[in-house]
């Protein structure tokens, strides 16, 4: 099964260029894949909590090296990948969240990231040590059918994303 | 994306905050000084009204548990209108939909 890399993005530590991160693997997802929008919306949920978390470990470590952001595909899954050089984290010693019905759950004002990856993707690892932690999701899903009925995937250099960054990102 | 906040004070005693945009790491810090303010400004009834929230994460969510928190400890409280699917699903999947009033309409929510 041949994996392609549809986009490799590089983006500044900066809270303002993870709606950037959102906007080109929505658009990524969308156009390569006949992915519902539901599952859309998912996934840029997903690489949301895992670009916040991204940027986040390049403060805490005051880090300026780039995040990088890329989205490979296979037959049947689109992965994204979300790679920081942060300090690293272990995933045993994350606290974990009271009930909701729990009055001290409203303690918790952070920590859902992870919980949220989990619960929208179908594949999460994390892997952490001290140069930084890769957050890889998979959404599996089939391949969309192109216009003459071949399966297929649209050119990603198709898309027009400068248009869709006037129109969504720039003020 | 930009986040809009409007604050209405005509549902005395409740304060309704109209958000619209995004919700992410970089727009959350407005809304939490916002509603920092009004705290501090003696509202203790707020009504969030995400309808025109366009997406929303978990630092969002921090934000509202953190105003919701604040608010009971001043004997006051934060309740929520949404009917978005996909913002609901924000509060579904992490449980928080059972630790928040939410209302499907402003109307719902200062009715008390």
């Amino acid at each position: 099964m041949s994996t392609e890399t549809v986009l490799s993005l590089e983006i500044p530590p900066r809270a303002e260029f993870v709606a950037v991160a959102r906007l080109v693997v929505s658009t990524a997802a969308k156009s390569r894949r006949a992915l519902p929008d539901d599952r859309v919306a998912d996934l840029t949920l997903a690489l949301s909590e895992a670009c916040t978390n991204a940027i986040e470990a390049h403060d805490a470590k005051d880090e300026a090296d780039r995040v990088t952001v890329r989205v490979d595909e296979d037959e049947d899954r689109l992965v994204v990948t979300v790679l920081d050089r942060g300090p690293g984290f272990d995933l045993m010693e994350l606290p974990s969240h009271p009930a909701v019905t729990d009055p001290d759950r409203l303690n918790f004002e952070r920590g859902l990231g992870i919980p949220i990856i989990r619960n929208l993707v179908d594949e999460v690892t994390f892997t952490s040590d001290d140069g930084g932690t890769t957050v890889t999701m998979v959404l599996r899903c089939r391949p969309s059918l192109g216009d003459n009925g071949t399966e297929g995937l649209l050119d990603f250099d198709e898309l027009d994303l400068a248009a869709a960054w006037d129109d969504e990102v720039a003020p | 994306m930009d986040l809009s906040i409007e604050v209405d004070e005509s549902h005395v005693p409740f304060v309704v905050v109209a958000v619209s945009g995004e919700i992410d790491i970089a727009t959350a810090p407005k809304l939490r000084e916002k509603l920092v303010e009004l705290s501090s400004q003696g509202a203790q009834q707020v009504v969030v009204d995400l309808e025109a929230v366009e997406f929303l994460d978990s630092t969002g969510l921090g934000v509202l548990i953190g105003g919701m928190k604040r608010l009971r400890g001043l004997d006051g409280d934060l309740t929520l209108v949404c009917t978005q699917p996909r913002i609901l699903k924000v509060f579904e999947i992490t449980g928080l939909n059972r630790a928040f009033s939410i209302h499907g309409t402003v109307d719902a929510a200062v009715a008390g």
